[in-house]
């Protein structure tokens, strides 16, 4: 399983480093949501601080969607998702692959998304820590989580579509918890970051990373 | 030894309609099997049943000792599919899909560059990326894969499809070497002046089910351009090995053969 899943991760990791699809649109869309959300703000910067943390995680969010259709776009083309289901790859390493690949991703994004907060908002990093833990927990729960509902919908003519619907509900706690987390290292709001939000980070991470484990094959069979 | 495939009654739906309606078919290892038919005949469907991408719904399905009806996963490290799209990624160039494909099954990536330069693929070819490779060249890549994994059943679905006349003969040198060293080969094909020849059989095939069979070239049965007139089409009848006694033909399978020309057995 685990030569497996590093297997699909280095391929789909190869195929974003030559065609950059991530770097040149999904970067830049999560990007102009920060900016277009600082518009909307207005000029005074207090309200732009105090939404920044929520602001950070739905740019994440977006970014993710795209992501996810991404990693599922390259199996769709011609006979690439048979040619998985043929290579005999374990589907439990073909889903930690995937995943791994969108995670990697997603955490260069969230290194920079980070630094359009403190720039365009004037946010100030007080636990560093925990703002890392916040994203590495929230950035694996949602790879895991995009890429099991990716799997759901790739078979799917109307998988554009039909996965923002499937996917942005299911992550909700993720914005919830990953947004509390940072309003505490941000200095937001009083009170110990690690608490029970970062455990909920955690645990939706684990939660998703075991059922795709699991439920992976059978999805992958049957869409 | 158990055959390549065993085929007995085999049913599998595509959505509510089904693809195949009893199919049986067995093929020995080692034997190279073509499947004739009209368009919606069941060919691909056999095909991708085999290879375990199309779930056997009803009957018996054995492919090199999997029982496919239990788990249709089970033979895919072994089987080699070629279908009307190729399973490539356009971004990756060349050597690194085959690599890929070869990884994936567990295999030794060492026969990779023999697979290329047997294909042609050399030179600037190797660094190209896929998605900027004609039709025919991506079928070649697909071959490659194909040769670079060595699977023990060939699934070849319009193999001469898009190639240039030297890959058509080139294709049929592979299929001569994959029989030789032991592997068995399933091919679909419109095309009966080219693959006639390589099979040991040629098995019709009308709605869903096999209709009728008869000796390909490798059993001396047909000649290059003259396939279907060279031997008899044998009528169809319950999946048995070669050499097993006939059954009766049902009226498809009469309407079929006469459609090509054969000749067939009442």
């Amino acid at each position: 399983m685990w030569r497996d899943s590093v297997l699909v991760a280095g391929k789909d990791l190869r195929i974003e480093l030559r065609s950059r699809v991530v770097l040149n649109q999904v970067i830049p869309v999560a990007a102009l949501t920060l900016v277009l959300f600082a518009f909307a703000l207005g000029p005074d910067r207090a309200p732009m601080t105090r939404a920044a943390p929520g602001l950070f995680w739905v740019a994440v969010l977006f970014a993710t969607v795209l992501a996810v259709q991404r990693s599922f776009g390259l199996e769709s083309t011609e006979g690439a998702r048979d040619g998985l289901r043929l290579s005999g790859l374990d589907p439990a390493g073909v889903f930690l692959g995937k995943a791994a690949a969108i995670a990697l991703e997603l955490v260069v994004l969230e290194g920079l998304l980070t630094v359009g907060v403190v720039v365009l908002y004037g946010s100030h990093v007080r636990a560093p820590g925990a703002l890392a833990a916040a994203c590495v927990a929230g950035t694996a729960g949602l790879a895991a989580a995009g890429t099991l509902y990716g799997a759901l919908a790739s078979g799917l003519r109307v998988r554009e579509t039909l996965l923002p619907f499937l996917l942005l509900p299911v992550v909700a706690p993720v914005l919830l918890a990953g947004t509390r987390v940072w309003q505490v290292a941000l200095g937001i709001q009083a009170g110990s970051p690690q608490d029970p939000w970062l455990r909920l980070l955690l645990v939706f991470a684990a939660v998703y990373l075991c059922l795709g484990v699991v439920i992976f094959g059978p999805l992958q069979e049957a869409s | 030894m158990a055959p390549a495939v065993l085929l007995r009654a085999a049913v599998a739906l595509t959505e509510r309609f089904p693809a195949l309606a009893g199919v049986d078919l067995v093929v020995a290892q080692g034997e190279a099997v073509v499947l004739e038919g009209p368009n919606g005949a069941g060919k691909t469907s056999v095909l991708r049943a085999c290879a375990g991408l199309l779930p056997v719904t009803g009957g018996e399905a054995w492919v090199l000792g999997c029982d496919l009806r239990r788990d249709r996963t089970a033979a895919r490290r072994v089987v080699g599919l070629l279908g009307h799209a190729v399973a490539l990624y356009d971004d990756l160039n060349v050597v690194e899909n085959v690599r890929f494909a070869v990884r994936a099954m567990g295999a030794d990536a060492a026969g990779v560059d023999d697979a290329l330069g047997r294909l042609g693929l050399v030179g600037r070819l190797r660094r190209t990326e896929v998605g900027r490779l004609s039709a025919g060249q991506r079928r070649r890549v697909a071959l490659a894969v194909l040769v670079a994994r060595r699977p023990s059943l060939w699934l070849l679905d319009e193999p001469h499809a898009g190639l240039d006349a030297a890959t058509r003969d080139l294709l049929g040198s592979l299929v001569a070497e994959a029989l030789a060293a032991g592997s068995s080969v399933l091919l679909a094909s419109h095309e009966p002046e080219r693959a006639v020849p390589l099979a040991d059989r040629v098995v019709s095939l009308a709605g869903g089910r096999v209709v009728g069979e008869r000796p390909g070239g490798r059993a001396g049965g047909a000649q290059m351009g003259d396939p279907a007139r060279a031997a008899p089409v044998r009528p169809a009848g319950p999946a048995r090995p070669p050499g097993a006694t006939d059954a009766p033909v049902d009226s498809p399978g009469r309407a079929a053969a006469s459609a090509r020309g054969g000749v067939h057995v009442a």
